[in-house]
């Protein structure tokens, strides 16, 4: 773990504790008024729900690396990500209970949260994310700024063509992105096997010719220093990496999602295979005894507690509130400011 | 081979599209099915419940997230003779294949000059309703209605999804069925009262551009379809109890469009509102008050769109049910033209 200091480690824990908890919550939020009937459309959190409680490792150790000027975009299942990347928790939150003081106002929800003050975005559309990271990593380049993009994609993305035509554009013009495959064995119901030609997702990167780096285990530790050299390579104008990470899916797909057709065994690798108790062991060989672990969850713990508290305090938006944020300059549907151009040519 | 009996059962939404799709496997070697999660799952939506079982993987494939690959695959097995049914699993998620939508499967029977037949269907699971935001809510009518060369259809009840499949499978042309998923009886998204209804046991079709009048009356004519059929004839009840006779006309299919149909009603009543769940601008409502218009001008007394008032589907459930048109919205239509 050379290079790896406590305070990496330290803050590492508080992230994935943190993001643990509050899946754990949003489950127990998301589920009141859905039982028995399961109900998609009713509850305090209705719509689809998708939580990475099992893929903490691979939003920390990479974004453990970020500033608040670098950008990340997320896929469907963002709240892991958008916690690591430092995003406005209390209104991240409101956003998922649909408030009117969320990130979005409530208008985007848990699959569509945007929060510029740290250059955060998500899209529910698969692999999608892929090309405005290309973007915001070309414009630091244009700007000659020393940011970075990060993507998150699942593996079930990586047969997508937003991705592949996404690797090109970075590869051929040297652009600062990193490419993270969160690879949880599923897409959907869709095991990785059946559906995807390679079982190491990083391969994607051999035609394109930059580097691709698998992380087998979802050891924070491993993915903070595999990212730490590719997120150098990219502020250093040395281009684009892809880094496929093996987390576990430990709920559904989406919560009501019946799983039946995952193996239990599956199910139980996934609840055995903890990235936090992977950690809380590197803690511990740095000296953090278990009561210091304790107090940070229990940081943690209040810290969403008083994100859902706050946000469940929060006023609905209007219904009216539906037709506002269309265009950041409304048009007015009168031309009248037009300039008066003489197109038939005149003297000057 | 057709069952003779005249017996029917009750059956969900999803269960008759199944069960028209199961009958043409059966009847057909060359009819496979792909898409996301519609082996082991059955479909997100319940659209393939039970057909991996019988037909196994080769015929209810599992395919990669990749849809330019899949639905152009599919067009390029139907152009073989095969006849393919791939799946969206969102309609939502046009935007990542369109080129093989618009560009190759509507078109290559034009500009083949007819000597290509593309003979697949393109099953798509439409609708908001549930707060799922705006890229898993739309219904996009509109959008596919407008490509020349594509048949698009939409059910709004067991028996016109079992119907309308097994035309759509057996028809030589891209076929579009989009299925709403709040009609499909899962039961995570619990269906209104109406789309279970009894289904024939026995295979049948339901011809493209013939609209259904499903609620006789004399005042006024509610033109619309999927979920809002049954919003309109909810709202029909409603009206009735003021003295107001809605005939409610379900369109069935947008390509070919009943205008008969229509317009016989319209001359009946004098009065057309047209409810849709796509969005208001340059969509279904415009395109059926214009086919009016152009045929019969001179019987409408009045005119009401409703639809979603050209925002993006909000997240929040006060938004959500403030732009997609709910009884309410429709009675009050009515109630203008009055």
């Amino acid at each position: 773990m050379a290079g790896v200091s406590r305070t990496v480690l330290t803050e590492m824990y508080e992230n994935m504790v943190t993001a643990r908890h509050y899946e754990e919550r949003l489950q127990e939020e998301y589920l009141e008024g859905k039982q028995p009937a399961f109900d998609i459309s009713a509850g305090p959190i209705p719509g689809e729900l998708h939580l990475a409680a099992g893929q903490e490792a691979a939003a920390a150790g990479v974004c453990q690396h970020l500033r608040d000027d670098d950008t990340v975009t997320a896929p469907h299942r963002p709240h892991h990500v958008a916690i690591a990347k430092g995003v406005d928790l209390d209104r991240m939150t409101a956003e998922i209970f649909g408030r009117q003081t969320g990130l979005g106002k409530g208008k985007g929800g848990h699959m569509h949260l945007f929060d510029p003050e740290v250059h955060f975005a998500c899209s529910g559309i698969i692999a999608e994310g892929c090309p405005p990271a290309a973007g915001a990593g070309l414009a630091a380049k244009k700007r000659n700024e020393d940011s970075v993009a990060v993507a998150y994609l699942g593996e079930g993305a990586i047969d997508q063509g937003a991705f592949l035509e996404s690797l090109n554009f970075a590869a051929v013009f040297d652009l600062p992105v990193v490419f993270v495959i969160e690879d949880n064995d599923w897409a959907i119901s869709m095991p990785k096997e059946r559906v995807t030609d390679v079982e190491n997702g990083a391969k994607r990167a051999d035609g394109f010719e930059m580097p691709g780096v698998r992380v087998d285990a979802d050891d924070a530790v491993e993915v903070y220093e595999v990212a730490g050299e590719a997120i150098g390579r990219a502020r250093d104008r040395n281009g684009p990496t892809v880094i496929e990470v093996q987390v576990h899916r430990r709920m559904g797909h989406f919560m009501g999602d019946p799983q039946t057709y995952r193996p239990e065994e599956d199910q139980e690798a996934a609840a055995e295979r903890d990235s936090i108790e992977r950690l809380e062991a590197a803690l511990r060989d740095y000296g953090v005894d278990d009561d210091a672990m304790e107090t940070i969850r229990e940081e943690a713990h209040e810290r969403v507690e008083a994100a859902i508290e706050w946000a469940k305090a929060q006023p609905h938006p209007e219904p009216s509130d539906a037709y506002e944020d269309m265009f950041v300059n409304p048009p007015s549907g009168v031309t009248d400011s037009e300039p008066d151009f003489d197109l038939a040519g005149g003297d000057d | 081979m057709a069952d003779e009996s005249g017996e029917t059962r009750d059956l969900t939404m999803s269960r008759a599209m199944v069960s028209a799709i199961a009958h043409e496997m059966r009847e057909n070697d060359e009819v496979f099915y792909m898409g996301e999660d519609v082996a082991d799952y059955g479909g997100i939506f319940d659209s393939t419940e039970g057909l991996r079982e019988e037909f196994g993987y080769d015929r209810v494939m599992d395919v990669p997230i990749s849809e330019t690959a899949y639905l152009g695959a599919a067009v390029g097995a139907a152009q073989e003779g095969m006849r393919p049914i791939a799946e969206l699993m969102f309609v939502d998620f046009f935007g990542v294949a369109m080129d093989q939508i618009y560009n190759q499967m509507a078109k290559n029977t034009y500009m083949s000059g007819g000597n290509v037949s593309v003979p697949m269907v393109l099953t798509a699971a439409v609708g908001g309703t549930y707060n799922d935001a705006a890229q898993h809510s739309q219904t996009l009518y509109g959008t596919f209605a407008h490509i020349p060369g594509l048949k698009v259809v939409v059910p709004s009840t067991a028996y016109e999804a079992k119907g309308l499949m097994h035309n759509a499978i057996r028809d030589d042309d891209p076929v579009l069925y989009m299925f709403h998923k709040r009609l499909m009886g899962i039961g995570w998204l619990p269906a209104p009262d109406g789309p279970k209804t009894p289904v024939p046991e026995t295979d049948y079709t339901i011809p493209f551009g013939s609209a259904d009048v499903k609620r006789d009356g004399d005042d006024v004519t509610v033109v619309t379809l999927g979920l809002h059929v049954h919003r309109a004839l909810s709202a029909a009840e409603d009206l009735a109890d003021d003295g107001i006779d809605a005939e409610v006309v379900d369109l069935r299919s947008l390509v070919p469009l009943d205008t008969d149909t229509i317009v016989e009603s319209v001359e009946k009543t004098g009065n057309l509102v047209v409810v849709d769940e796509d969005y208001r601008s340059y969509g279904v409502t415009g395109e059926i008050v214009a086919s009016v218009a152009d045929e019969a001008l001179a019987a409408l007394d009045s005119v009401e769109r409703v639809a979603v008032p050209d925002v993006p589907i909000p997240y929040s459930r006060p938004m959500e049910n403030e732009v997609v048109p709910d009884v309410e919205d429709i009675a009050a239509a009515v109630r203008r033209t009055q």
